[in-house]
């Protein structure tokens, strides 16, 4: 799994975490993140997986690129 | 076309590849700098490669569908910028001037509040990132993606 993170999270080094085989879905992770980094957790955080947006819970596969977003503040 | 590069363009080169392809009728241009205001020193842009330019090009087809353009182009810039510099070129083109304003003012509004980036000011020396849209931009409704 490929973890990257935008604006305010881009500081937190989430490419360096080994994602456990337990994890196979984007609540899952959201709560694994979320352990080391409350603030990956918050709702506000927005998930895209394989550079698509998604909502709710979606499953997951070790090769996604998972890349959680912070609000957008425009261009 | 659209482009999201770290490197600043020349706008004048930008207009002449875009009349190249632009067709006949009107064709309209925005340039956006980094302002100054309430002491800004740096503005410095985030981006995530690949989703930001997907969707931008979105938003570009969707103008271009909607205001029946003849063609369209957006070069943004990321990074660190200073106040002055360069940031957006926005150019739109269709067989008559309204079509060609009306679609740049709505394309150069939605990048404003929709494009997928994260901007970081600088201001006294101490970097803070924005959460949302700036509101001093006019009263333009915030917009999210969907």
């Amino acid at each position: 799994m490929r973890l990257l993170a935008f604006g305010k999270l881009s500081h937190l080094n989430v490419d360096d975490l080994a994602v456990p085989p337990t994890v196979t879905d984007t609540d899952a992770l959201r709560r694994f993140l979320g352990q080391r980094w409350p603030q990956i957790a918050a709702p506000e955080i927005r998930i895209a997986v394989n550079q698509t947006l998604v909502q709710g819970v979606v499953p997951l596969s070790p090769d996604d690129e998972i890349a959680f977003l912070p609000p957008m503040s425009g261009g | 076309m659209i482009r999201v590069q770290r490197q600043p363009f020349d706008a004048a080169e930008e207009l002449r590849a875009f009349m190249a392809r632009a067709g006949e009728g009107a064709v309209a241009t925005f340039i956006g700098t980094v302002r100054a205001e309430d002491g800004v020193e740096a503005l410095t842009l985030d981006h995530y490669p690949g989703f930001t330019e997907k969707q931008i090009t979105a938003l570009v087809s969707a103008m271009i569908d909607q205001h029946r353009l003849a063609a369209a182009a957006v070069v943004h810039r990321f990074g660190r910028m200073q106040p002055g510099d360069p940031i957006l070129f926005a150019a739109t083109a269709a067989p008559h001037r309204r079509a060609a304003l009306d679609a740049l003012a709505e394309l150069v509004e939605r990048l404003k509040t929709e494009a997928p980036f994260w901007k970081k000011e600088q201001r006294g020396g101490i970097e803070h990132w924005l959460d949302v849209p700036r509101a001093s931009d006019e009263a333009s409704p915030e917009r999210t993606l969907p």
